[in-house]
C-alpha cells in the first residue's frame, strides 16, 4: 500500500520510531519563535544550564505585540516592550537570528516564513502559535505547540509526537466567482464543525485546492486549526515551486530540491483513516455570525434561531453565542451595520489578499460611520503594496494603512476593538472578546471586508461592479 | 514536574462546548513574562456571568474541572493549563479535548482525562446536586471513581501515562537519546534548510 504525505514526512523525520509505548522523537527542520511564547521557554534554557542546539535552524520575529503605528517611537505599552525586548536579549545571547520591529523584514511569523523561503516542501516546522498549520501549504508537517514544547525544541531540536490520524478533505469543483480560499475553509468548517478535524493530520485535495495561489492555500491550511486539525496540508506542485525559487531562502541548487519535493505527494493508492468531499461550487461567501469558526453561513443566509436546533446543547451555545454577539436570530446577515473593519492578519494579510481587497476598494470610500484599516502581514508585503500603489487606493478610501504585525487580529497590542463595536475581520478567530473585551467579530475574505467598508453592513461582494480577484 | 498518581477531589461544573482558550486566558495577561501566578486571570471575562459558578465558594476549592466538547481549542498558549494549574485544578475532565491544549496539559502535570458525553453529563448533575460530591481518580488504572461508586475507565496515551505517574521532564529523557539526534544529523538531516544566512542581512 502507497503512503499519505504525512506519512512520508512523519517517516523521514523519526529520530526514533514509536516502541515500547514511547512517543515517536521526530526532529525538527525549522522553529519559529515569537514573543509571546518564547520568553519562559528561554527561562527553562538558562535554569536548567542548556542551550539552544540548532540556532541555524531557528528564527525569531516579533509580531504579537508590536504597535502598527508610530513605530520609530518605540513601544508604549511597558509589558509588551518589555517582552519584546526579553526575546531581543534572548536572540542575542542564544545566536538565534530575529527580526526586530526595526527590520525592513520584520512580519506576522507565518507571513515571513514562506516569504524569506524558509518553508519548503518536505520540511517540519513548529512555532509556539497555533497559526502554524499555515506553512503546511507547501508540502511540510507543521503545527503549533506550547511554550514546554518550544523549550524542548530549542533544548533538543527535536518532539516526542504521537501518531495522529489522517483525513483527506477534497474539495472539489470550481469556485464560483467572488468565492475565495477564506469562503472555502470556512465553508469546510461549517461543513465538519470546530472539532471536526480533532486528532486529524487534515491533507487538503481536489481541483479547488490545486486551483489555488501559494496565498489562497496558505489562507486553507492556515485555518486548519479553527476545525481541530492538529496539521493542514497540501501536495506540493509547480505553484508551490515557482513561488518558492528565487526567494532568498531557496536551495542553492533548485532543480535537486525540486526533484525531491516531487516525490512527496501522497501516493495514487495512500489509504487515509477518514475522507470527506466539499463541493466548491455550492459555496457562496461566508460570514460567521456566532463566537466560534464553525458557526458560519453564507452571505445571502439569515442568522439562525436557537429553536432551529435540535440538540439541547447546541440550542444553548447558539443562544449564548447570539447574546454576545448582539443579534437576534433570524435576521438577514446582509442587515447587520458594522462600525469597524479589520484587514490583515496571518490568515489574510498577503499581497493577493491585499490587491483584491483594493479592486473592491478603488474609486469608493468607506462608509462614514466604519473605521477601516489594512495592516500588512509584513513589511515587505507592504513595501511591495506601496510599489503597486495599493496604499494609495486603501488611503484616498478613508483606510488606515499601517505597520506590519498580529494587530486587532487578537488585540494584543493598541489595536482594540470597544465593546459592543462590531467588525468585518479578515482573521481567524470571532471568539469571545478575541479583538477586545465585549467586541463582535465577523469573519470574512479580503474582498468581503472591503465590500461591507464601503456599504457599513455586511454585503454580497458579488453584487459590486469590480473585477473579482480571487485571493 | 510533579507527578501524578491518584487524586480525590470535589468538582468544579463548566457545562460548556468548545471553551477556547482566549476563555481561560484572555490575551492582556499573555504579556507576562514569568510562568506562575496565571491563576488569577482564569476565565477573567467570564466571572460577572450570571450562570459562571467556578469562582463561587461551593466551586472554588475543588481541584477536578468537569466540562464539555472540545475544552481548549483555539489558540497554543500554554498559559491556558498555567492558569487552570495555578489556579488549583489537578485534572480536568471533559467529552474532549482540543490537541494543543491537551499536549500543553500533560507538559505540566496536569492531567486530562476524556469520558463519554454521559458520564461527563452525571458528574455535572452530582457537582449541581451536592457540592461536596467527590471523584477519585486513578491514573495508574486509568479508572474514574464516580461519586455514586461506579467505576468509569478512560483511555491515555502510555507514553503519556508513564510521564505523567513519574513526574519526568521530557527534555531529560530527550537528551538521552542525544547519540540518536545527532546520528540524524550526520545522517539525514534535509541540508541546506537553515536560518545562519539570516545573520548577515
Amino acid at each position: 500500500m502507497g503512503k499519505t504525505m504525512f506519512r512520508k514526512l512523519w517517516d523521514a523525520h523519526e529520530v526514533r520510531p514509536a516502541e515500547d509505548g514511547q512517543p515517536a522523537l521526530l526532529f525538527i527542520d525549522l522553529h519559529l519563535v515569537q514573543e509571546v511564547t518564547s520568553t519562559q521557554a528561554f527561562d527553562g534554557l538558562r535554569l536548567a544550564g542548556r542551550t539552544v542546539r540548532r540556532p541555524d535552524r531557528t528564527v525569531a520575529t516579533v509580531d504579537h505585540n508590536v504597535p502598527t503605528i508610530g513605530r520609530e517611537n518605540g513601544i508604549s505599552d511597558e509589558l509588551s516592550a518589555k517582552q519584546v525586548e526579553a526575546l531581543e536579549r534572548n536572540a542575542e545571547e542564544f545566536g538565534i537570528p530575529l527580526f526586530s520591529i526595526r527590520s525592513r523584514r520584520q512580519g506576522i511569523v507565518h507571513v515571513i516564513g514562506p516569504e524569506l523561503g524558509l518553508t519548503q516542501p518536505g520540511m517540519t516546522i513548529v512555532c509556539g502559535d497555533s497559526h502554524t498549520s499555515t506553512h503546511g501549504a507547501f508540502g511540510a508537517l507543521a503545527f503549533g505547540i506550547g511554550t514546554s514544547e518550544v523549550e524542548h525544541v530549542l533544548a533538543t531540536q527535536t518532539l516526542p509526537q504521537t501518531l495522529p490520524r489522517t483525513l483527506r478533505v477534497s474539495i472539489e469543483g470550481e469556485r464560483p466567482v467572488g468565492v475565495t480560499a477564506k469562503d472555502l475553509i470556512l465553508g469546510t468548517i461549517g461543513q465538519l464543525g470546530v472539532g471536526g478535524g480533532v486528532g486529524y493530520a487534515i491533507e487538503f485535495a481536489g481541483s479547488a485546492i490545486r486551483d489555488l495561489s501559494m496565498e489562497g492555500r496558505m489562507t486553507v491550511c492556515n485555518m486548519t486549526i479553527e476545525g481541530g486539525g492538529r496539521a493542514g496540508m497540501i501536495a506540493p506542485d509547480d505553484t508551490t515551486f515557482d513561488y518558492i525559487e528565487g526567494r532568498p531562502g531557496a536551495p542553492d541548487d533548485f532543480e535537486a530540491a525540486v526533484e525531491r519535493w516531487r516525490s512527496l505527494p501522497s501516493d495514487d493508492d495512500a489509504e487515509f483513516d477518514r475522507e470527506e468531499t466539499v463541493d466548491a461550487t455550492a459555496l457562496a461567501p461566508q460570514v460567521t455570525w456566532g463566537t466560534n469558526p464553525g458557526m458560519v453561513a453564507p452571505i445571502t443566509d439569515r442568522v439562525p434561531d436557537p429553536e432551529d436546533y435540535d440538540d439541547p446543547g447546541d440550542r444553548e451555545s447558539v443562544r449564548r453565542a447570539l447574546d454576545y454577539m448582539g443579534l437576534q436570530g433570524g435576521e438577514a446577515i446582509e442587515d447587520i451595520a458594522i462600525d469597524t473593519v479589520f484587514l490583515g492578519s496571518c490568515t489574510n494579510a498577503r499581497i493577493e489578499d491585499l490587491r483584491a481587497a483594493a479592486s473592491i476598494v478603488a474609486g469608493r470610500s468607506v462608509a462614514p460611520s466604519v473605521r477601516a484599516m489594512v495592516v500588512p502581514g509584513s513589511m515587505q508585503v507592504k513595501a511591495r503594496a506601496e510599489e503597486e500603489g495599493l496604499d494609495e487606493v486603501f488611503r484616498r478610501a478613508g483606510f488606515e494603512w499601517r505597520d506590519a504585525g498580529c494587530s486587532m487580529c487578537l488585540a494584543m497590542n493598541d489595536d482594540v476593538l470597544q465593546p459592543g463595536e462590531r467588525c468585518a475581520s479578515t482573521s481567524n478567530r470571532n471568539f469571545e472578546g478575541r479583538q477586545g473585551k465585549g467586541g463582535r467579530t465577523h469573519l470574512v475574505s479580503p474582498p468581503m471586508a472591503a465590500a461591507a467598508a464601503i456599504a457599513g453592513h455586511l454585503v454580497d461582494v458579488r453584487s459590486f461592479d469590480a473585477d473579482l480577484v480571487g485571493a | 514536574m510533579e507527578p501524578f498518581t491518584v487524586h480525590t477531589s470535589r468538582l468544579a461544573p463548566l457545562d460548556r462546548h468548545d471553551v477556547d482558550t482566549d476563555q481561560i486566558i484572555p490575551k492582556q495577561f499573555l504579556k507576562r513574562i514569568e510562568r506562575t501566578g496565571f491563576g488569577e486571570f482564569l476565565f477573567w471575562d467570564w466571572r460577572e456571568e450570571d450562570d459562571y459558578h467556578l469562582h463561587h465558594p461551593r466551586f472554588r476549592d475543588a481541584e477536578v474541572l468537569v466540562t464539555g466538547r472540545n475544552f481548549g481549542c483555539g489558540s497554543s498558549r500554554e498559559h491556558a493549563p498555567w492558569s487552570l494549574q495555578d489556579h488549583g485544578y489537578r485534572a480536568i475532565v471533559a467529552v474532549s479535548f482540543a490537541d494543543i491544549f491537551r499536549n500543553n496539559c500533560t507538559k505540566i502535570g496536569l492531567l486530562p482525562v476524556e469520558l463519554p458525553e454521559s458520564e461527563v453529563r452525571a458528574l455535572i448533575d452530582f457537582a449541581h446536586e451536592d457540592h461536596m460530591a467527590q471523584v477519585h481518580i486513578d491514573l495508574p488504572e486509568q479508572v474514574v471513581h464516580m461519586p455514586d461508586g461506579r467505576r468509569v475507565g478512560f483511555d491515555i496515551d502510555p507514553g503519556v501515562k508513564q510521564r505523567l505517574v513519574n513526574g519526568w521532564d521530557d527534555v531529560s529523557l530527550t537528551l538521552n537519546d542525544e547519540a540518536l539526534i545527532e546520528r540524524y544529523e550526520n545522517e539525514r538531516e534535509i541540508a541546506g534548510a537553515g536560518t545562519a544566512w539570516l545573520h548577515d542581512r
